[in-house]
C-alpha cells in the first residue's frame, strides 16, 4: 500500500444529476423544478413528489440564505479532511423553499443563530470540483 | 389479521461484547449467539423455519446460518435493511410471518467486526441508503453518522434550550447501567465533568455522547404466541409493533422538521396494538447511537413533549430508581454496539426477570426502540405473559 493520503470523496454523477454539478463549475447553484407543477426540489431527484411529473427543468438560486442549523466537524472522520478541522458545516435555509449544506466561510460557527441571513458563494475544493460555501450577508 | 400478542420471544444469546473478537468472523460470532438462542427457547435448531437478518451491513446472509446449523425446513427468510431500525423491524416481520401462517421458529441474528474490521464511516459508504448524502454531502465534508446528526441536536437546543449537559446525564447514567452489566465494555464510572470535558467530534456531539465500535454478536428466537407456553423460558409476548418513516428519509438537510424522527410516527400505532399508553412502561430499551437521539425519540414516544426531553432526563430520571430505567444494560453507548438486538436482548430478560443487578424489580410492560438511516424508526412493546 502506498502512504499516500486518500483523495477528497467526490461525486459520481448520475445523467439526471450532472446539470446540477456543470452549474457549480460555472459558478451557479442551479436546483430542478418540476416542469409541470413548478415545485423546486432538492436534492435532484426523477419524479416530483407532490404531482409525479418526470419532466423537469433548471432555475439559479439567488443566492439568498439563512441559517437553519449547524455542525462543527473536529474529528477526522476522512484523512482528507484533517488539514481543514475544524470546519463549520452549515444547514442553510433557501428563499426558493430547499436547503443547502455547504461549508462556513469568513465567520466562526459562535455567531451563527437560526435565521442568520447568509449569502452563497463558490470554492474549488482542490481537487477540480466547484462547491458552494456560505458567508454571512453582513461581515462579522 | 391482528398482530398483537400472536408472537412471543422464546429465546435470546448474545456473544461476550468485546474490542477485538480475536479474528473471528461475523458468521462466528452470529452462529454462537444463534445457537445459543435457540437452545434458551428449548428447540432444536432443525425447528427454526423462519429467518429474518436484520444487519444493516453484515455480510452473513441467511443460507450460511442454514448450512452452519443444519436447518432442513427453512419457509420464510427476508431482511429489514433499516440500519439499527432493523433489528426490531425484524421483529414485526417474523410476528408477521409467523401470525400469517407462514412459519413457526424465526431466528433472528446480528454480529460483527465492528471495531476490529471496518468503521462506520467507511461502511456507510457502501449502504444504498446513504447513496444521496454520499453525493451532495460528503464532498463538503459531512462524512459519518455523528456529523449528520449533530444540526439536529444543534436545532433542537437552538429551539427549545437543550443543553450539552442535558445529552451527558443520558450518557451518566446508561454508564451506571453498564457496570452493573457483566457483559460491557466500558465499566468506569464516568461523571457530568468528564462529558463535558471528553473532546468534541461533531458539535455539539462530544466523545461521550457518541456509540462504541464493538465486535461481537447477539441473536433472537420469535416464535408462535401458543407454542411459546410450552417452551424453555417464561413468555414474552410482542404486545405492539410498528415501524415509521421520516419526511425526507434520504436526507436531514431537506426534513422539514428536522427534531422529529420516524418513530414520531410509529409510536402511536404499536401504543394503539398493545392497548398501553407511555404511563404503563416499566422499562424502556432506547436505540442509542448518540446522546441526543435518545432525547428526541423520548419525545417522539410520548414520554414528554416536544422540546421537553432535556429537563425530562435530568437528576437520574432514566435511572433504575428514575421515573423510567432506560437502556438497563449500557445500551450503544457503554455497553456494546451491536446495533441494538443488544437492546432486544435486554428487554426480553428485564421482562423474564433475568438481568441481574440491574433488574427493575417487577417489570412487566416494556418498550425496546430502533433507530437507523437518518431518521427511520421501529419499536416493539413486549409483556410478560
Amino acid at each position: 500500500m502506498s502512504q499516500m493520503m486518500p483523495g477528497k470523496p467526490m461525486p459520481d454523477p448520475s445523467p439526471e444529476t450532472q446539470p446540477y454539478w456543470d452549474g457549480l463549475a460555472q459558478g451557479r447553484l442551479m436546483l430542478q423544478r418540476c416542469a409541470d407543477c413548478g415545485r423546486i426540489r432538492h436534492y435532484p431527484q426523477p419524479m416530483c413528489a407532490a404531482c409525479h411529473s418526470m419532466a423537469a427543468d433548471w432555475i439559479e438560486a439567488s443566492g439568498e440564505a439563512t441559517v437553519h442549523s449547524w455542525t462543527v466537524a473536529h474529528h477526522p472522520f476522512h484523512a482528507a479532511f484533517r488539514a481543514e478541522l475544524p470546519y463549520v458545516l452549515v444547514t442553510a435555509d433557501l428563499p426558493e423553499g430547499v436547503r443547502l449544506l455547504a461549508q462556513l466561510r469568513d465567520a466562526k460557527a459562535e455567531a451563527l443563530r437560526p435565521g442568520l441571513k447568509l449569502r452563497i458563494g463558490f470554492e474549488d475544493n482542490g481537487a477540480g470540483l466547484t462547491l458552494p460555501v456560505l458567508r454571512p450577508a453582513i461581515p462579522t | 389479521m391482528q398482530l398483537a400478542n400472536k408472537a412471543a420471544v422464546t429465546g435470546v444469546g448474545d456473544t461476550d461484547y468485546t474490542r477485538d473478537a480475536g479474528g473471528r468472523s461475523a458468521l462466528s460470532l452470529q452462529l454462537e449467539a444463534a445457537l445459543k438462542a435457540i437452545s434458551d427457547a428449548g428447540i432444536r435448531p432443525e425447528d427454526i423455519d423462519g429467518i429474518v437478518m436484520p444487519s444493516p451491513s453484515s455480510p452473513v446472509v441467511a443460507e450460511e446460518l442454514v448450512t452452519n446449523l443444519g436447518i432442513p425446513n427453512l419457509r420464510f427468510s427476508t431482511g429489514t435493511p433499516l440500519g439499527g431500525a432493523g433489528p426490531v423491524a425484524a421483529l414485526q416481520c417474523a410476528a408477521a410471518a409467523i401470525a400469517s401462517g407462514i412459519c413457526s421458529h424465526v431466528l433472528l441474528t446480528l454480529g460483527r467486526t465492528g471495531r476490529t474490521g471496518q468503521r462506520i464511516g467507511a461502511r456507510i459508504q457502501q449502504m444504498p441508503q446513504f447513496r444521496i448524502v454520499g453525493e451532495f454531502e460528503a464532498p463538503s465534508g459531512a462524512l459519518a453518522p455523528a456529523q449528520y446528526y449533530a444540526p439536529m441536536a444543534r436545532r433542537h437546543m437552538e429551539m427549545f434550550g437543550t443543553t450539552s449537559r442535558q445529552l451527558a446525564e443520558i450518557a451518566v447514567t446508561t454508564r451506571q447501567h453498564a457496570i452493573l452489566n457483566g457483559n460491557a465494555r466500558m465499566t468506569t464510572p464516568l461523571s457530568i465533568e468528564d462529558h463535558q470535558a471528553s473532546r468534541m467530534i461533531a458539535d455539539p456531539l462530544r466523545l461521550f455522547d457518541c456509540s462504541l465500535e464493538s465486535d461481537g454478536a447477539a441473536a433472537v428466537v420469535v416464535s408462535a404466541a401458543d407454542r411459546a407456553r410450552d417452551l424453555r423460558r417464561p413468555r414474552v409476548l410482542l404486545a405492539g409493533m410498528a415501524e415509521g418513516h421520516p419526511d425526507s428519509p434520504s436526507a436531514i438537510t431537506q426534513r422539514g422538521d428536522m427534531t422529529r424522527l420516524g418513530l414520531a410516527k410509529a409510536a402511536p400505532r404499536a401504543f394503539a396494538m398493545a392497548g398501553v399508553t407511555p404511563a404503563d412502561i416499566d422499562v424502556a430499551e432506547i436505540y442509542d447511537c448518540f446522546t441526543y437521539i435518545v432525547l428526541c425519540q423520548l419525545e417522539d414516544l410520548g414520554f414528554c413533549g416536544k422540546g421537553e426531553g432535556g429537563a425530562f432526563v435530568e437528576g437520574g430520571a432514566l435511572g433504575l430508581k428514575g421515573r423510567l430505567p432506560v437502556n438497563t444494560h449500557g445500551g450503544l453507548l457503554s455497553q456494546a454496539h451491536i446495533a441494538g438486538m443488544n437492546h432486544v436482548v435486554e428487554l426480553v430478560r428485564q421482562l423474564r426477570g433475568e438481568a441481574g443487578r440491574a433488574q427493575v424489580p417487577g417489570a412487566e410492560v416494556g418498550l425496546v426502540t430502533g433507530y437507523g438511516d437518518l431518521g427511520d424508526g421501529t419499536l416493539a412493546i413486549m409483556t410478560r405473559g
